[in-house]
Formats: C-alpha cells, sequence, structure tokens
C-alpha cells in the first residue's frame, strides 16, 4: 500500500470515527448520567439524513448558504424534537429497570422508522454536498481526497472541543460530570435535575441529527441506516466506557480505523473485526477503556 | 385447591387446547401454531437464562441459528439424515458456541455482559454472512427432512404438517416439564441465589463461575433445539436467523410475558406472534397493514407501560407455610 | 491441641499509590472473640475482605487451620471452613428465612447434577436451616419473607446463613450496625455464645459491645497495627488513646 493510500484510509477512518463519536458522545451521556438505555439513538442519526434530504429543496435559492441553513434548521428542529420527548416519553423511563428501558426504547424504533415510511417513503435518497465543498484535493500524483468528508472531520473535531470545553469549564458540565457519579447528590444540591436531563437529552438528539445530516451525502439516506449506526455506537460506548466523553471519543476513532483499515486487509472478516475488538476489550478491561467523565 | 395444583391443571389444559387444536386451525393454523411452539421453546432457554440466572443474554440468535445451519450443513446431500444423529449433532454445535460464549462473557457484568453476548452474535452472523462457510446472504437450503424412525421403520414423516405440529409440541411439553425440574432442584435454587445476590452465594462456598457457564450451555443446547425446529420447518437457513433483530425479538417476547416464570416465555412468545400478525391484517387495517411495525412497536410501549412485570408477572408471591421454598425460589414456576 | 484457626502475615494491599493495609498480621483463635477496631477508612474492611478471600493480597499470607490459603478464592476458603458476614446484609429478601438458611447450607451439600431432584425433598440442607434459624433465635419466623423482617432480624439471618455451612473461623463485619439498645444485646448474647467451637473476628465501631465481649483487641489506624493484645492492655495503651481521643484521621 503505497503512501497515498494509506493516507485516504487514514482520513478515511478518521471521518468515520468521528461521525461516530457525534453519535456516540449523545448516547454515552444519556446512558452514563441518565441511566437510560436508548436503543432508539440510531433514529435520531436516521432522522437528520431524511431532514437534510428533507429540508434542502427549502434553502436552495440561498445558493452557497443553504447548506448551512438546512444544518442550522435541522439543529433546531432536533433539539426542539427532542427537548418534547424528553418530556413527553423519556422522562417516564427512569424509573423503570433496564429491560423495560430496552423494551421500550425498541417499540419507539418500530414507531419512529413507520413514521417515516409514512412521512416519506421508503426510497433510497442522495443528498448533494453544496457546490462549494464538493471538490476534492489531489494527494500524490493519482489520487484525490473529496473536501466534504475533510469538512466533516473538521465540523466534528470543533464539535467535540465545544463539547469538552462545555463539560470541563462551564457549570452545566459541572453539573453533568456530578451527574454522571451521584445522580440523587446532585439533585439535593438544588439542581433542577429534570431540567438538566431534559437539556441533555435534547443535546444528545441534536448531536446526533446532526451527524446524519452531515453524513447523508456520503453515505446517502436510506431506512435501515438508523440500525447500523445504533448497534456500532453501542459498540463504541461500550469500549470506551459509559459515560465518558474521553472514552467515546478513543473508542470512537479506534473503531473507525478497525472498520476502514479490516475492510481493505480483510476484506472478508470485515464486518465482525469490531466486535472482536469489543471482545478482546471487554475481557481486558471488563468495564470499558475508560471511568465515566 | 392450592396453588400447585391449579398451576398444574392449567398446564395440563393448555397443553390440550394445544393437542386438539390441529381438528380446528385449518392449514395456516397448523402452520402459526407451529412456529409460535417454535419460538416459545427459544424464549423458555431464554428465560432460564435472564428469569432464573440473571444473565441477560442479547446474543440468543447465536444458539438458534448455528444450530439452524447445522441442520442444514449436517444433512447429506444424498438423502435424509435421521433425527436421531442430526439433532444431536446440531444440539452439540450450538452447546459448544455457548461454551465458547459463556466462558469468556461470564467475566463481564451488567451492561457490559449484555454487549459482549451481543458481540459473540455478531461474529457467528457475520461467518455465515460474509464467508462461504455460510453460504452468504442467500442462506442455504434444507435438502431433505430429517427422518424420524426406529430401526428403518418411520415413525413420522416430519415433511407433513400434522405430524410435525405435533412433535414440535411433543419437544416444547418435555422442554417445559424438564425445565421447571431443573428450576426446582437444587441447581435451579443456587442460580437464583446467584441472581440475587451472588456475593452472598460466594461467601458461602459456592463457585459461581461453573454454574452460571451451565445454565449458560443449557440454554444454549434449548434455543439449539428451537433452531433445529426452525430448520427443519423452513427448510431454509438465512444469516439473519443470527442477526441481533432476533435475540432482541426473543427478548422482547419474554420480557412481554413477563420474567420470572416459565409460563411467561411460553406466553410471551405467543402473544407477540399474535401481536405481529394483527397489525398485519388487512381486514382491519386494509392499506395500513404494510405498516404494522407501527402497530407493534405502540403495543410494545403500551404493554411495558401498564404491565411492568409483564402479562403473566402480575401477581407477588407469596410465601405461605404450604409451598414455601418451592414458592418463591420464585420464579421459575411452570 | 492447637487452637490457631486463621492467621494473617504481614498482610499488605495497595490500590495504586495508597497503602491500604501495611503488614498487618493477625491471629485468630478457637473459642476466641477476637475484635478489629479502627477509625473510619483504617483498613478493617480491607483486611477481612482480604481474609475472606474477596480481595488479594498484594503481599504476605492467610493460613487457614495450618493450610496456606493465600492463593485459593473466597468460595473455596469457605467450603475450607472460613465463614463471613457483611455490614450491609446480604440476605436473600425475596426468599423465606428458611430458603434462606437452606441455601447457604446448601453450599456444604451441592450435587449440583442431581436435577430431577427438587430441592424442597433435600433432607440435610433442610435439618440445617432449621438448626441454624433457631440457634439465632429466628426458629418461629421460619416461613417469613426475609424483606419483612426487622433490621435486627436480619442481621440474625445474616449470622444465620454465616452458621449454615458449619465454618471453624467466622469473620464477622459490624453486627450490631443500626441496631437498638435491645436487639444490640439479643445479638451479643449470640455472639458470646458462639464463642466455643469457633475463631472469631469481630469488626465493630460500638466499643462498650466491644469491650464488654472481645477477649482480644487489635487496633488499625492507617493501614498498620497500632496495638494488638487483651482489652485491658489496648485500653491503657497511649497510642490507642491518642488515635481515639486525639481525633486521629
Amino acid at each position: 500500500m503505497d503512501l497515498a493510500t494509506f493516507l485516504v484510509q487514514c482520513l478515511n477512518a478518521l471521518q468515520y470515527g468521528l461521525l461516530l463519536f457525534l453519535v456516540a458522545s449523545g448516547l454515552t451521556l444519556i446512558f452514563g448520567v441518565m441511566g437510560v438505555i436508548n436503543l432508539a439513538h440510531g433514529s435520531f442519526y436516521m432522522l437528520g439524513a431524511y431532514m437534510a434530504y428533507a429540508l434542502a429543496p427549502a434553502f436552495a435559492n440561498l445558493g452557497g448558504l443553504g447548506f448551512f441553513a438546512t444544518l442550522a434548521a435541522g439543529v433546531v428542529l432536533a433539539v426542539v424534537f427532542g427537548y418534547l420527548l424528553e418530556w413527553a416519553f423519556f422522562s417516564f423511563l427512569y424509573e423503570r429497570d433496564h429491560l423495560q428501558q430496552v423494551l421500550m426504547t425498541y417499540g419507539l424504533i418500530l414507531v419512529f422508522e413507520e413514521l417515516r415510511s409514512l412521512a416519506m417513503g421508503d426510497d433510497v435518497h442522495g443528498v448533494a454536498a453544496p457546490a462549494w465543498l464538493s471538490g476534492s484535493i489531489p494527494l500524490g500524483t493519482l489520487m484525490a481526497y473529496p473536501v466534504y468528508r475533510l469538512f466533516i472531520s473538521g465540523v466534528c473535531v470543533l464539535l467535540a472541543l465545544g463539547l469538552y470545553a462545555v463539560i470541563s469549564r462551564t457549570r452545566l458540565g459541572m453539573m453533568i460530570r456530578a451527574g454522571a457519579s451521584n445522580r440523587e447528590m446532585v439533585s439535593s444540591l438544588g439542581v433542577d435535575v429534570r431540567q438538566l436531563f431534559r437539556v441533555m437529552f435534547a443535546a444528545g438528539v441534536a448531536l446526533a441529527a446532526l451527524a446524519g445530516m452531515l453524513a447523508a451525502p456520503v453515505s446517502s439516506v436510506y431506512p435501515g441506516m438508523g440500525n447500523q449506526v445504533l448497534i456500532i455506537c453501542f459498540v463504541v460506548v461500550v469500549i470506551g466506557g459509559i459515560g465518558s466523553i474521553r472514552g467515546a471519543l478513543a473508542a470512537a476513532l479506534l473503531v473507525g480505523a478497525v472498520d476502514t483499515f479490516g475492510k481493505v486487509f480483510f476484506p472478508q472478516a470485515a464486518g465482525v473485526l469490531v466486535y472482536v475488538l469489543m471482545a478482546l476489550v471487554l475481557l481486558w478491561r471488563p468495564g470499558g477503556l475508560f471511568k465515566a467523565t | 385447591m392450592s396453588a400447585r395444583a391449579i398451576r398444574i391443571a392449567v398446564f395440563v389444559a393448555a397443553a390440550l387446547a394445544l393437542a386438539l387444536f390441529p381438528l380446528v386451525g385449518g392449514k395456516f393454523g397448523v402452520d402459526f401454531v407451529t412456529k409460535m411452539m417454535v419460538f416459545a421453546i427459544f424464549a423458555l432457554s431464554l428465560e432460564l437464562l435472564v428469569g432464573q440466572a440473571g444473565l441477560v443474554c442479547f446474543g440468543q440468535a447465536a444458539f438458534f441459528g448455528i444450530a439452524a445451519y447445522a441442520t442444514v450443513l449436517a444433512t447429506p446431500r444424498t438423502g435424509a439424515a435421521s433425527v436421531w444423529w442430526l439433532l444431536p449433532a446440531a444440539l452439540g454445535a450450538s452447546g459448544l458456541f455457548a461454551l465458547f460464549m459463556g466462558a469468556l462473557s461470564i467475566r463481564t457484568r451488567g451492561v457490559y455482559f449484555i454487549m459482549v453476548t451481543l458481540a459473540f452474535s455478531q461474529m457467528a452472523y457475520y461467518v455465515a454472512h460474509d464467508t462461504p462457510l455460510g453460504g452468504g446472504t442467500d442462506g442455504i437450503y434444507l435438502d431433505y427432512t430429517p427422518a424420524l424412525g426406529i430401526a428403518g421403520t418411520p415413525l413420522l414423516d416430519l415433511g407433513k404438517p400434522w405430524p410435525f405440529y405435533y412433535f414440535v409440541l411433543a419437544m416444547l411439553v418435555a422442554v417445559f416439564v424438564f425445565l421447571g425440574a431443573i428450576l426446582r432442584s437444587r441447581f435451579g435454587h443456587a442460580l437464583a441465589g446467584i441472581r440475587v445476590n451472588e456475593q452472598r452465594m460466594r461467601a458461602a462456598g459456592f463457585s459461581t463461575y461453573p454454574y452460571k457457564l451451565a445454565a449458560f450451555v443449557l440454554s444454549g443446547l434449548v434455543a439449539g433445539l428451537a433452531g433445529f425446529l426452525f430448520a427443519v420447518k423452513d427448510g431454509f437457513v438465512n444469516p439473519e436467523l443470527m442477526g441481533w433483530n432476533v435475540s432482541g425479538t426473543v427478548l422482547m417476547m419474554i420480557i412481554l410475558g413477563g420474567i420470572g416464570h416459565l409460563r411467561g416465555a411460553v406466553i410471551g412468545a405467543f402473544a407477540f406472534s399474535l401481536l405481529e400478525e394483527f397489525f398485519k391484517l388487512d381486514s382491519v387495517f386494509g392499506d395500513f397493514a404494510k405498516h404494522w411495525h407501527l402497530g407493534v412497536g405502540l403495543a410494545i410501549i403500551a404493554c411495558v407501560a401498564a404491565m411492568p412485570h409483564g402479562i403473566a408477572g402480575g401477581r407477588l408471591r407469596r410465601a405461605t407455610a404450604s409451598n414455601t421454598e418451592d414458592a418463591e425460589v420464585h420464579r421459575g414456576k411452570p | 491441641m492447637n487452637s490457631l484457626a486463621l492467621r494473617g502475615e504481614r498482610l499488605t494491599r495497595k490500590w495504586g499509590g495508597v497503602v491500604a493495609l501495611d503488614g498487618v498480621s493477625i491471629a485468630l483463635h478457637r473459642g476466641e472473640i477476637h475484635a478489629l477496631i479502627g477509625t473510619n477508612g483504617a483498613g478493617k474492611s480491607t483486611l477481612v475482605n482480604v481474609l475472606s478471600g474477596e480481595i488479594e493480597a498484594s503481599a504476605g499470607s492467610v493460613e487457614l487451620g495450618g493450610v496456606d490459603v493465600t492463593r485459593w478464592t473466597q468460595p473455596r476458603r469457605a467450603r475450607a471452613g472460613l465463614g463471613r458476614s457483611y455490614q450491609r446484609s446480604t440476605i436473600f429478601p425475596q426468599f423465606t428465612v428458611r430458603e434462606n438458611c437452606r441455601l447457604a447450607a446448601q453450599a456444604r451439600f451441592q450435587r449440583p447434577w442431581r436435577w430431577w431432584s427438587p430441592a424442597s425433598a433435600d433432607e440435610p440442607t433442610h435439618r440445617v436451616s432449621r438448626d441454624v434459624a433457631r440457634r439465632v433465635g429466628l426458629g418461629e419466623a421460619l416461613d417469613r419473607e426475609a424483606g419483612s423482617l426487622s433490621h435486627g432480624e436480619k442481621r440474625q439471618l445474616e449470622i444465620a446463613m454465616c452458621l449454615a455451612t458449619d465454618p471453624q473461623v467466622l469473620l464477622l463485619d459490624e453486627p450490631l450496625a443500626g441496631m437498638g439498645a435491645e436487639e444490640s444485646e439479643r445479638m451479643l448474647a449470640l455472639l458470646a455464645g458462639l464463642r466455643e467451637g469457633h475463631a472469631i473476628l469481630l469488626v465493630e465501631h460500638d466499643m462498650d459491645a466491644v469491650f464488654r465481649i472481645a477477649d482480644r483487641i487489635t487496633v488499625l489506624v492507617d493501614g498498620a497495627v497500632i496495638a494488638s493484645g487483651t482489652p485491658r492492655a489496648v485500653r491503657d495503651n497511649p497510642g490507642v488513646q491518642t488515635a481515639y481521643l486525639g481525633g486521629a484521621a
């Protein structure tokens, strides 16, 4: 494998890993802090992708800015949706045990899939990347790397830094970290835990939806994309350690690398490698790589 | 009538009802109920692991699928295989995988255990999906229905719906009774203790690892039986049988039916299947029937919201003087 | 006859940089109640966990009845005669008192392969269950659900479950925790009655109880033994007085 190809694969692995991180970070926070297993988290990713498809025409006449407008609109809608969903449904899950949460959120997956099917059909759609981002950067003499993929990675890195800043520097972040270790303590300190959870949940939904929107031009928009990403994200969360953002990032990059290079070197075993990785990590560190944030 | 007598009466009545059903069921009915009974056996295998031992396994589909594949792969191309060796072969395959999976997974706890079991079943899925061993996404066909006979004379033609129905019914009853005995035995009580408080069991002197591993293998064998029956019934296997959706579905079944009772597994399997069929009915939902997942999803949410202990789990155990240990080591009651 | 039932020799336990136990030696003799006292965080629980086998020692050895059990797992030590009770009750709340004791007793008579034989027909374990329940004073409560017992009764049940395995050594972690005066009296009487035939390690915070009932006392501070001997010797030890009166650690 020559250097240019290797570089391409590295960039692919990075981009895939960072996207996974966006989705997984919401999942790990919801699980680690609020103690809720949410199988429907992949559905938010899917909804984001379908939103990108549905909203794009609305902002088409804005030219280059149309894309950002779509993203912004999508994020706002996702936040509102997440907030309402937490209030109407998820807040009832905190009292339930894990198995009931699994079952109820599984039911939710079915509901979301069918609602999406009713609203937007079951076809596979493509979403165009904005014109100014659809070129390629040459790497060496033979290969070129799509600018849009670099854009995705860039956005994810910014978001990761933002997330890090919020979690470690702000009061909100402090409450989140405290909540991850001790829920009752936080509420007895006078923090409105309900509001905190609602905000966190909405943020988690928005991150997953944003990931879906960013990924749409690259992976296209199809039913079942939610389930695929869900299962991988659970693997990421478990490898990284439940409740740990740092862990989610490390694990997501690891999974991205294993999956991408696995497909190159062992195409027949590609799908299974990520699970072998998880099994190995868990047998070495039964609690995941990092402790909760 | 004591609680025990009532339970036995209900069990006999249900078995009788199932035995008489083919007389009124019609072709579709018999086929459908056969499928439900196979899933009931599958669900019972998971109930042993989750309800009694407290090991929430999210990879049950692996045992099911591996046995199904073994059934198909071990059938010679030349003619029907005898059930007497084909069934043990299928069970051997799933049992061995359960031994392997259990030995490695039991070291982890809680959600990590759930995910490790998922990982192992995904490995099995990808072996079937991506390698020539499994025949790829297209799946493989069962060339010949296995023959059930003694010394050359055929006993039952498993290729015909009615004989196969009764074969499956007999298996279901046998598994139910067998697991009931297991749960009442010392082994079963020890598993219950491990579920409630593993630390106390260790402090008393139980090496808990072998117990959990044994539960795993036993569960894998029963799930393998379901897989064998499924392969014989459908005559076709594909990698989806080992997918996490199947693991999730069977978990749904026992949660829906009520964890902690063997009957919960059977009730859940039947209820879930019926629920699916109901929402697929054109006659009720017309055009909407193709979105039957919506109905099932809403029904699941409603059921869990309203009946947190599942359909069968409503009653709390009463520890009366007459049925002490038996009564509550709880759950595990047929 | 050698009455030395359990010996811990220079036990050390480190977590990362923290030294939880620093070369602790302790000897338990049959017919003796040996109390282990110390401030919070002194390492008492860690020592008990190392002796019982739940945690591995970083250094040092544990001998049970003259046999080196340092590498043995907890269940193995339990089967060899080492019983322990926990500070937070580890009874099975949804089972009856009878079943709690029976299940503990089953550890001695496991035979798990006899799947056709119901546990309810298991005479040896039932006999042991009745005996130990009576011994701790729960003979009348055999068929009550363990979760419905009072706090004191639960602690009694905890002891019963220990006894069900017929141990030679008992490691009791704060059996008096959370008990009122009357319940404490009953428990102390029970413990005194257990002295004969057993070697008992009693971890306790209740100083009155300790000085009343203990034959020997070991004092642990910051993971090290600062005093060990008869109650009088310990009480008169200036180092101990500083540790408690001076408000150390």
